[in-house]
């Protein structure tokens, strides 16, 4: 049988296309990432290693406490110790940007998905295709468009990592307490400061592990990033499998997993209460609360008689 | 009653579904609401007017439409066909800008489950609508900070809803409502979610706080006991239209259709109905200057054995019993006043008839009913009292006094000759 869709031939056109007559488009999309990408790198590269250490230690003991500060300094160390310390903060600059322009990518597409049912239902197989696609694959155009490098890196882990923070962002603000949105509305309140004062603050949670997932998927997809060229741990693994050494291959890959352990808890930590940050606000609120308690009971008391008040009066 | 229209629906629709503008063509022609095909149709034909400083319930049971009809009244749901107006201006032809304008200073809320922003203290869930209208953050804590004292939350201001049971966050909910200072208040199953003791004490606080702010509130209820407690009028739902709108004690005793009726019948009738809604024309008054013997006449005529006694005005004076006024007749009196009882016992006519009972049992006579003149202006009868409680206030019409007991010496009579008479069948029969 003969018959065939030549679904490739008209995809490479397309995509021959765009490269013919968008090229400016992807130039300045090439700047903006590898600026970005030198930024972030700049601020951890700078200074030594015991200092990078040091501070974020600092920044876990405030955001989730002393057992995980303690884990942060060995896992670093362990990273430092196994000569892996350049490779993991470029890979962390890689994740750190491509999850930041997912994050502002994703946002709004989310809102916009959550108020619009043309929107959600154009936006949900899309995501489905991005998220199934094999990576691979749409790693071979970012290399025609981008050239071997960091930006082609950026550009596949920003498209995987995109999905969740869309879905989590729609989901949150869906589940907003119908009731709560109307209450806005009766009250008068524009779409807009609905979003930005009932909804947004309540979906924050859901919001908020969207946000996480992103970093989350972004880390995962630092090997493949290697693979092009985007250094990093990921380089290093790519080097190992082309070597076959199964010691480097390790010592980069158990980076990559503290690295993601590490990003996973600060992340999962916005919004939970626990940490310095919240031990210093909860002590201040823990003076007036067991009075707070106390007072409610005494008002549901006074209440309980004045119950008895009016009912008396019916009878 | 002020004739001022606070509010006014006039043949509104809600149809949900395809081909919603047929369906209320088909509706309007007298089609039922089970063959619209696809259409699903939650409000058919309401109109209803509701006067300023009125509280008017609807009530109906759940699927009665009654949530559609009360968000359609400020424009959360748009209505499919049919008008509403807010002290004159139009919620359905209103634009979005105009419709906004509308919630923030002629309409508000209150919800069944509060529906507070969890993330906002107490003060700043009631200033919410205040921040909306534009107010200024001193302003607006001012006047919420008098709302919540007046609700009774004083002291909570810097809590959070979580911190608070559920009767003191509808409070909440109730003083952000007040506080945006609109002249109607829509408040759908506001009570419904808290338990019948805070329910009770939320009812009776809101009667109070209208009679003191004078708001026009529309109510949504499905408990009937709440709508007469509360409804100066009451509209009731079935099926997505109205089907009675009145009164509680029209919908009590004058129900429109068997479905009302059946409602009704579970209602404690004796806290809705007063005295002046039961009370029967008395079978015959004496007039105080009326002499022994006119008085003795129209009571034999009658056969009553008393009688109550009134001035020309009819304001009540008391009552004579047959036999004095035969005494009186006997030693040729030709004045009444000396055999004048004046323990009448009358009760006003809004006495509720709980508290008729006691009274009753008291009274000599029928309970003598009396306007806030001192007039006579009915008497209940027990059997009254006792008919309309069994929810048939007619049935005594048909209740034929009992039979003197037969004299003494006629049952001794009989009861002396079967004693000689057929002793064998008694005998046989043990």
């Amino acid at each position: 049988m003969d018959f065939r869709i030549p679904v490739g031939r008209w995809i490479d056109t397309a995509f021959n296309w765009i490269e013919a007559n968008v090229a400016w488009l992807f130039d300045a999309m090439k700047w903006l990432f590898l600026a970005l990408y030198d930024a972030v790198n700049w601020i951890f590269a700078t200074p030594p290693a015991l200092v990078v250490i040091l501070v974020i230690a600092v920044l876990a003991l405030f955001a989730r406490g002393w057992k995980f500060t303690i884990g942060v300094v060995l896992g670093l160390l362990f990273i430092m110790s196994v000569n892996q310390w350049d490779n993991a903060v470029d890979t962390l600059a890689l994740v750190l940007v491509a999850a930041f322009l997912a994050v502002l990518i994703a946002i709004p597409l989310g809102i916009w998905a959550a108020k619009n049912e043309t929107v959600s239902t154009i936006v949900k197989p899309v995501m489905d295709f991005l998220q199934t696609l094999p990576a691979f694959v749409y790693l071979i155009p970012a290399l025609a468009f981008f050239g071997i490098g960091v930006a082609p890196g950026i550009i596949a882990t920003l498209i995987f990592a995109l999905a969740p923070g869309v879905r989590l962002t729609e989901l949150g603000i869906r589940g907003v307490d119908s009731e709560v949105v109307e209450a806005g509305q009766a009250f008068g309140a524009s779409p807009r400061r609905i979003l930005r004062q009932i909804q947004l603050p309540l979906a924050m949670p859901s919001i908020m592990a969207g946000i996480n997932q992103i970093i989350m998927l972004a880390l995962s997809m630092v090997v493949i990033a290697g693979l092009v060229g985007a250094g990093g741990l990921g380089g290093d693994v790519a080097k190992a499998i082309g070597k076959l050494d199964t010691g480097l291959g390790f010592e980069a890959g158990l980076s990559v997993v503290v690295l993601a352990i590490i990003l996973d808890r600060f992340t999962g930590s916005f919004g939970e209460d626990n940490g310095l940050y919240f031990l210093l606000r909860k002590r201040g609120r823990d003076k007036t609360k067991s009075a707070d308690e106390q007072a409610r009971l005494e008002a549901q008391q006074t209440m309980d008689k004045g119950v008895q008040f009016p009912a008396g009066m019916a009878s | 009653m002020n004739e001022v229209i606070a509010l006014r629906a006039q043949g509104l629709y809600k149809v949900f579904g395809r081909h919603a503008n047929e369906a209320v063509a088909k509706l309007g022609k007298g089609a039922s609401r089970d063959d619209l095909g696809g259409a699903t149709a939650a409000v058919i034909d309401a109109s209803f007017d509701v006067r300023q400083g009125e509280i008017f319930v609807v009530m109906g049971l759940s699927g009665s439409g009654k949530s559609t009809l009360i968000r359609m009244l400020n424009g959360l749901h748009t209505q499919t066909a049919g008008s509403v107006e807010i002290g004159g201006a139009s919620i359905t032809n209103a634009t979005t800008a105009e419709l906004r304008d509308i919630r923030r200073h002629k309409v508000s809320m209150v919800f069944q489950h509060f529906a507070l922003l969890p993330h906002r203290t107490v003060i700043d869930n009631v200033a919410y609508g205040l921040e909306i209208q534009g107010l200024a953050k001193d302003e607006r804590l001012t006047r919420a900070r008098e709302v919540t004292q007046m609700v009774g939350l004083a002291g909570w201001e810097d809590k959070f809803p979580s911190q608070l049971s559920g009767g003191m966050q509808q409070r909440v909910g109730l003083a952000r409502a007040l506080a945006a200072d609109s002249d109607v208040l829509l408040m759908d199953e506001a009570f419904s979610a808290l338990d019948p003791l805070i329910r009770r004490e939320m009812q009776e606080q809101l009667v109070e706080l209208q009679s003191q702010l004078g708001k026009t509130i529309v109510f949504i209820t499905h408990d009937l006991n709440e709508a007469m407690f509360l409804g100066d009028r009451i509209a009731v739902m079935r099926d997505g239209r109205i089907v009675q709108i009145g009164t509680p004690e029209d919908i009590l005793t004058n129900p429109a259709n068997e479905y009302v009726e059946q409602f009704v019948q579970d209602v404690d009738r004796s806290r809705v109905l007063s005295a002046d809604s039961v009370m029967r024309a008395p079978r015959t008054i004496i007039y105080q200057g009326s002499g022994p013997h006119v008085a003795l006449k129209l009571m034999r005529d009658e056969q009553l054995s008393a009688a109550y006694v009134v001035k020309r005005d009819r304001t009540l004076v008391g009552w004579v019993s047959d036999r004095d006024v035969l005494d009186l007749v006997r030693k040729g009196a030709r004045d009444l006043t000396s055999a004048i009882k004046e323990n009448h016992g009358a009760v006003a006519n809004d006495t509720a008839l709980a508290e008729l009972f006691i009274p009753a049992i008291e009274a000599a006579l029928p309970l003598a009913v009396q306007d806030d003149r001192g007039r006579l202006v009915g008497v209940i009868p027990r059997v009254t009292l006792l008919a309309t409680l069994g929810g048939e206030p007619d049935a005594d019409a048909s209740a034929s006094p009992r039979p003197d007991p037969l004299p003494t010496s006629v049952v001794d009579k009989a009861l002396d000759a079967s004693d000689h008479g057929p002793t064998t069948t008694a005998k046989e029969a043990s």
